[in-house]
This record gives C-alpha cells, structure tokens and sequence, in this order.
C-alpha cells in the first residue's frame, strides 16, 4: 500500500521523501539530501549530495561511503530547521549512532524507526520512545515467536560454548558492524578480558567504537596473529560471509556457531549448517514492536520489513490501530545485517 | 528428561560427528539403564508413536492462548513444523517464567511409559487441560522434545551407526557385536538393554565382524607406465556404496564403508547373502540396477533406498538393488586377504560359478560380476576411462595382479583413476511451476554461483534429479521462503544448496555468467551446506578450462 497523497512523508521510486524538508530518508538511489538513519549498507548508500546522521555514526559512515562526503552531524534529541520542517534523530538501539528520525510540519510529527531494539546493548545508546502521529516501523521479526533474552544472557551461553572447548578454535559468526562489537562489549561486561582474534572486516569497524569508549575485551586481527601460533581455546569472530574466503583456512577444524534472530527456528539454525544457533538480534523482538508502536501514540503505522503483512494486521484486529504494510524496496534488508545470509559488506 | 533433553540440544547444535560421538558417550555412560534404553530407542527411531496430532496440539496452544488463529499460522509457514511453532509460542508467554532447576523431574521412561501415554489416553477439554498443564511445568528448552515425543516427529542428526559407536563405547563392547545384537530389534527395557550390553564371547565378536576395507588412491599415470601393464588388473569404478557382504554361521549382514549395519534398507541383498555358502565374505559396491539394463542407475536412485528401513515391495522393484562383487576376502571361513588378487579372484568365479548353478532365479540379477577389462597397451588407458561415463561409472580402478588385501589406504597396489567430476554445488534462487502432473508443484529451479563480490549469480536452470518426495518437501520451502514473484515465477530466499551434474561447460555470451552449461541435473539436495559454501564462478571457470 502506497502513503496516502499529501501526507509528511512521500514514497518516490529513491524512497522516503519529506517535501517540507526537500530530503529523502535511508534513500535508496542518490539524491540531493539524505536524513541518515544508521550506518548498514541497505540504510546508508553512496552518491548523495549532503547526508545528515548522529555524529557517533560519522566514523562508519565516512568508511564506508567515502572519507569525503559532505556530512552534517548532529547529536540525539537537537531540533533542527531543514527547509519547512522540524527534524530531529532519537536513539534507535540498533548499533552504534542509529536513529529514529522525526518530522515535524503543518501540525503533524511521523516519525521513521529505522531499525531498533528495545534490549540493552552495552554497544550503543539505549531506544528511546519518541511521541508521533504517524509511525513507520520495521516488523523484520514481526512474529510472536520472536522474543528475546536478555544479551547478557546469551553471552553467559557463548563464554560456556567457547570455555566448552579447549581442543580448537571456536569461531563465532556474526554480523560485522553492530553484532560482532555488541558480543565483544557483552563479553566485557562479563568480565572476560582474553584477546580476541577478529576477521579484517569485524576489524575495521572497531576503530569508531573504542572512539566511543565502548568497553570491549581486547582484539587483535586474526591476520596478525604471528605464524604458528596455538590456536586452541581461542575465540574468533568472522563475518558469516568470511567462510568463503580463505582468511579463516588456518582455523582448521573449529567449532562453529552462528549469532543472529533467526537462530531462533531450528530449521534455520539446520539450514544453516554450521552447528549451533546463539539467538541475539538486534531488532525488536514481537513484544518490542508492539511496545514501540504502542509507545509512540501513533494513530496511523506504516509498517516496512520482514513481516509487514503480519504485524499491520495485528495492530489492525487486535490493537485497534489503523496500519497498513507499506511497499516499496525495504526488503534489501532481507541480505543485509541481522539476517542468515549476511553477506560481508 | 533433563539429561536427555541435554543430550538432544548437544546432538542438534553441532555438525561434528566427534562432539555428537561424545555426547551419546556421556549421556550412556550416566544414564539409568532405564532411561538408556528408551533413549536408545528413541535415537534408533525404533519408537516413534504418534500419541497427539500436531493439528491437536495447535488447537490445544491456540485455546489457551490470545492469539488469532491466522496468526499462529503466519508462526507456522515461517517455522515448518506444528510441534516446534507450538513449542515456541508457548514459551513466549509471560507466564511461562518457571525456574527450571526448582521442577521435580522426571525421568525419562517414566515420561515415556506413564506421563506421554496419560496425555494421550486423555479427551477433549481434559486432555487439553492436561497438556497445557504439562508444558506450564517444562523448562521452555524441553518444550520442543516434549512436543516432539508427543506428536511422533522426534528426530535428530545421528546415524544409527554412531549411536551404536556411542553406546558400545560406553559399555566397552566391540561395535560390531552390539550392531549385530540390535539388528534383532529392540525393546525399550531396562533387561533388554543389560541383555544387549553383556559381555561379548570372542566367537561372537569374530563372526560379527566385517574386515576392515582396502581402499585405493588417485592414480599417478606417471609412476605406473614405467611397467608392464599386464601386472594390473582393470576394473570400473562404480558410483554406488562400498559395501562388505557376510554370510557366516552368526547370520547374513551387509556393512557398508562407513562401517554401518546396513541390512534393514536392502532384504534382497540379505537373501542373496544367505544363498552364499556360510563363511563368505564378499568386497563390492551396493548399487541400483534395473535387470535387463545395460547400465546402472545413477547415484539418485541408491539414495532413495539408503537409510529407509523395511523398504515397501513398490520401492525395491522400482530401485532394485545389486551387489557388484569386487573381492572375495573369506571363503570356507578362512582367510584370502594374504592371498594374490590374481588368486582371490580366480577363487571368486569358481564360486560365482557354483552358485549360479544352484541359486533361485530371482536371485541371479542380484549378483554381479563383471569381467576386468583387457590392457595390453598403457595407451588403451585413456580411451577406456573416457568411456566410464557412458556406462554410469565413475572412472576406472587399477589393481596389482599380485596385490594382498590391506586394510585402509596403502599405496602402490591399487589405484583409482576417476573421470574429472563434472559437478558444482549451486544455491536455488528461481522456482517455477511445473506442467502436467506437476502443474502445481514448483519443479522447475534456476540456480546461482557466487561471483567475486560475493553476489549469487545466475547459472544453470534444471527440472529433474529429486524424487517425489523431495519435490513436495522443496515445493514447501519455496512457498514459504519467496521473497518475490514476476509472474509465474517467485524469488526465493539463498538458502538451499544442491548439487548439479551435467556432461559440460561452455564460454558463452549469451549467459550473464558467461558460461553455458550442457545437460544439468540435480545430482543431490545438499542439506548439510549453506549457502555460503557453494561454489564459485571462479570454480566453475577452472572446470571450463580442464574440461574438453
Ligand atoms: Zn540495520
Ligand atoms: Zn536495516
């Protein structure tokens, strides 16, 4: 379903689109002005004129789209002035410097979600619920078998995993910005301070995280560790992607597990193939989703993602609020981020 | 049930058949011989009674639950399985917060023989009470085994033969003997399982065991054409399953290379053992091969026979299973192995001979034994070995007229010369519906290698290479996992891997890859291979240039 003509926000063919502020939101060709909401690579894409996004999320994106873009940065809960409306960006919760984004104009506040989570990661700033008219949400674990333990929780089951095997290398796959940095930061918070061996692309993302003194265990690039060296007993953690290249072949025979939502199912941990499941995602989780559409106040949610479907109808029927799925090319999440192929960026 | 509920997370959550070696260990070596047994039998799958529908167990969850039924279906087409999605909405619940450690627990034979069957032996609004009030005191991780146990569908990713390593290692029993015992059936008791553990008698253990297989290297033409060709005997190699063939006076059995008890899947093979004379042991290759044909069936055909026990008459005269004797390695209860090829071999048409003349006809199909091929010249090598491929065999197999039977891979007395494979491991990107008797099934699949920057790219389009079967069980999949449809055709998740034979490959233009692949087939689904471990263009690129 398209958004209703006149409204705040418009769908174009580069997606989300604020005529008030002349900007377009996560866009997804380059445009004139893009409103940032965090750093992975279906949010945030090369080619834009001037990009506006949470200053801790400059490193990132500097990195990835280009050391010398013409970038804005502002901090959570400024309200700025672009063009007829009012912009400001809240903390989402999702990784390191993301956003929910809120417009304000002609007497009307939508707020866009980006992706977010309502868990404490000790990796970034904490959600914060942000009051709106009309909500757009993401719903790509909008399924009430989605519910999430706590991180902390899950990290207790990856130290006894790893402390499990003395005899090999035990290689954790996640996703390279936000998961891998998330477990590193959870790890620390239980109170484990071993190196840890990381795969060059986990590694260029440290460098914006210990400059936002995200307290992390020690790391060290798989690549560097000198020729030789034991590798038993040794936790690495890799990009999922990275199994295909050959950085990880000096690993030999290693035990392997996968950290993401999906892990959740058993069918997809099979699919997976590669061992165990640590089920930790960095996206709302059913109750999540419900909680932060309920939060916000909103009387009209558009809702991207995954389970689009699903939970618009729930909101409908159950909850009583109007939504409706809104289509468009949100599904590139589907490849990226906290999903079972994700690819290495 | 803890510790067994313990022992199934440890078996589901790894692919090492090490760490699953020892957990059964473990769990065996702790176990209550009453718990053991049942979980022996469970893990044979000898037990595997439907005593609730997952259609009742949804209804039961969905009772006493606020959710809206289409929602607990959206739950299900995302997750595959009534049991598992019931398991997991239940757990989601607030209420379900129980302190697992504080539960009295049961152990496993008494949920097995007392608390499952009472549920069963339930109706209506009882029973439904009773299971609700059953999962309220699970720990949510025992949730999933419960259900599972209740609906039937209880599996895990071990071979019969690996639980038979784990419990014969646990009870320091030769596996050979306890494979033997349990070929017998077995019922779930603590008597039956101390009876199946006792002490092996050294005639036993011995009457038992297969020898263990010779097998043979890639062959270095160079090293070989230095000599007279006339030492080598030439066999093919067939693409079926390496398989040792028992009759001794302990009973008739079948193992193959994995050193797996394989009797149950293939009877007509059992009986042509027990048309042997006793203490005969034959070397050879398992495979499916129609009476009159002049060719084997391909690999496909034996996969469909593997693993399915007590096969249906349907089954064994659709896939009729042959024995392609290699090797005589025991006769009149002594053993060749020490003997000359040469001599082995000319014991084994002796017999061959003999029981032609005595054996049923139904019987004689099932026996094959070909002629080595002539090789007088090492340059009638080549031309030979091209010519596997139209007889549905693997490549060629050289071995040391005066060759002794050895045990595992030593080199220099046989040999293995293979056709270069012509198979790539592909993931599934494109399905569309079939026509005909398929017409509503997705049968037809577009697969994808990965290129350099680790984007699936289109590569080959087949129809066939799945059964039946495996056909519903994918056309499933794919209506759950589209991500988008142009028309007839729906976009599907890169998840599932399968491997494709075909007969050559091309540079081509016309194909974004840039090759052109001749005659592709699926040769098998590769379940146990994510997406990420496919192969590449680049492979694919290499087998272009080695191919002719
Ligand atoms: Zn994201
Ligand atoms: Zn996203």
């Amino acid at each position: 379903m398209p958004l209703p003509p006149g409204g705040l926000l418009q769908l174009t063919p580069e997606g989300l689109y604020c005529p008030a502020a002349q900007a377009w939101i996560d866009p997804w060709r380059p445009v004139p002005r893009a409103l940032i909401t965090h750093g992975h690579a279906d949010h945030a894409r090369p080619g834009c004129g001037t990009y506006w996004a949470v200053g801790q999320a400059e490193g990132i994106l500097r990195q990835r789209l280009g050391e010398g873009i013409d970038l804005i940065p502002v901090e959570y809960g400024e309200r700025h002035r672009i063009g007829g409306a009012r912009v400001s960006f809240h903390s989402a919760g999702h990784v390191l410097g993301s956003a929910q984004i809120r417009l304000e104009a002609g007497g009307e506040r939508w707020l866009v979600s980006g992706d977010y989570k309502r868990c404490p990661d000790p990796s970034c700033t904490p959600f914060e619920p942000v009051a709106a008219d009309v909500l757009i949400t993401e719903a790509t674990f909008g399924l009430p078998i989605y519910r999430w333990r706590s991180g902390a929780a899950v990290a207790q089951e990856i130290v006894d995993w790893w402390r499990g095997a003395t005899d090999r290398p035990s290689l954790l796959l996640c996703y390279a910005f936000g998961k891998a940095q998330r477990v590193l930061a959870e790890l620390h918070r239980l109170g484990i301070r071993d190196e840890v061996l990381l795969h060059g692309s986990v590694q260029q993302l440290m460098e914006p995280y210990r400059e936002a003194q995200v307290a992390m265990p020690p790391t060290r690039p798989l690549a560097e560790l000198p020729r030789g060296a034991p590798l038993e007993g040794r936790l690495v953690i890799a990009p999922p992607g990275a199994l295909r290249g050959r950085g990880l072949s000096r690993l030999k025979t290693p035990q392997t597990a996968f950290v993401s939502g999906w892990m959740a199912v058993r069918g997809a941990r099979r699919r997976r193939g590669t061992g165990h499941g640590f089920v930790l995602s960095d996206h709302a989780d059913w109750p999540g989703l419900l909680r932060s559409v309920r939060e916000s106040g909103a009387q009209q949610v558009y809702v991207t993602h995954g389970q689009s479907n699903v939970l618009a109808r729930y909101l409908r029927e159950v909850e009583g609020i109007a939504a409706e799925p809104l289509e468009g090319a949100f599904e590139a999440e589907r490849f990226e981020g906290d999903t079972p192929e994700a690819a290495a960026p | 049930m803890r510790a067994f509920s313990t022992l199934f997370q440890e078996l589901d959550g790894t692919t090492r058949t090490g760490a699953k070696l020892t957990a059964l260990e473990r769990y065996f070596r702790s176990a209550p011989a009453e718990d053991a047994a049942w979980a022996l039998a469970l893990l044979l799958g000898k037990r595997r009674r439907r005593l609730i529908t997952g259609r009742r167990l949804r209804e039961i969850c969905l009772e006493g639950s606020p959710l809206p039924e289409w929602l607990f279906e959206a739950c299900h087409s995302q997750v595959g399985d009534s049991a598992e999605t019931v398991a997991l909405l239940w757990a989601q619940r607030d209420q379900s917060t129980v302190d697992a450690a504080a539960l009295p627990e049961a152990p496993l034979h008494h949920w097995m023989e007392q608390r499952l069957p009472q549920l069963a032996a339930l109706q209506g609004a009882e029973q439904a009470e009773a299971v609700r009030g059953c999962w309220a005191s699970c720990p949510p991780e025992q949730l999933l085994l419960v259900n599972k146990l209740l609906s039937g569908g209880f599996r895990v990713g071990v071979s019969t033969g690996l639980v038979t390593r784990g419990l014969a290692r646990s009870a320091g029993l030769e596996e050979a003997v306890l494979a033997h015992r349990l070929m017998g059936g077995f019922e779930p008791s603590a008597a039956a399982l101390e009876q199946l553990l006792a002490p092996g008698q050294q005639e036993e253990v011995l009457a038992a065991r297969p020898y263990p297989f010779f097998l043979a290297s890639p062959l270095d033409p160079a090293v070989l054409q230095q000599g007279d060709p006339g030492q080598w005997q030439l066999e093919w190699k067939w693409d079926g399953i390496r398989g040792q063939l028992i009759h001794r006076r302990a009973g008739c059995s079948l193992w193959s290379r994995g050193e797996e008890l394989i009797n149950d899947a293939f009877p007509e093979l059992i009986a042509l053992a027990a048309s042997l004379p006793e203490g005969t042991v034959l070397d050879g290759e398992v495979i499916v091969w129609q009476p009159q044909a002049e060719a084997p069936e391909p690999f496909a055909s034996l996969q469909r026979r593997l693993g399915r026990k007590a096969p249906s008459t349907t089954l064994q005269r659709q896939c009729p299973a042959c024995f392609i004797a290699y090797d005589l390695l025991e006769h009149g209860g002594v053993d060749l192995r020490p003997q000359p090829l040469e001599e082995r071999r000319r014991r084994l048409e002796q017999l061959r001979a003999q029981w032609l003349s005595e054996a049923p006809e139904a019987l004689v199909p099932r026996w094959r034994l070909p002629q080595p091929e002539p090789l007088s010249h090492w340059d009638q090598l080549e031309p030979l070995r091209q010519g596997a491929r139209e007889r549905r065999a693997e490549g060629l197999m050289l071995k040391r007229r005066d060759s002794p039977y050895l045990v595992g891979r030593k080199r220099g007395h046989w040999w293995k010369h293979k056709l270069e494979p012509l198979r790539l491991d592909a993931v599934l990107l494109y399905a569309q519906a079939g026509s005909g008797r398929r017409a509503n099934l997705y049968t037809d699949y577009s697969f994808g290698l990965w290129d350099n920057s680790g984007t699936l790219v289109t590569f080959a389009k087949a129809y066939s290479g799945l059964d039946d079967g495996e056909i519903r069980e994918l056309d499933r999949w794919i209506r759950a996992h589209t991500t988008e449809r142009f028309g007839p055709v729906r976009a599907v998740e890169p998840l599932q891997v399968f491997e494709l034979a075909f007969e050559g490959l091309q540079r081509s233009n016309r194909h974004k890859c840039g090759i052109a692949v001749r005659f592709p087939r699926i040769s098998r689904w590769r379940q146990d291979k994510p997406a990420a471990e496919a192969d590449s263009l680049a492979t694919a690129l290499a087998l272009l240039e080695g191919s002719p």
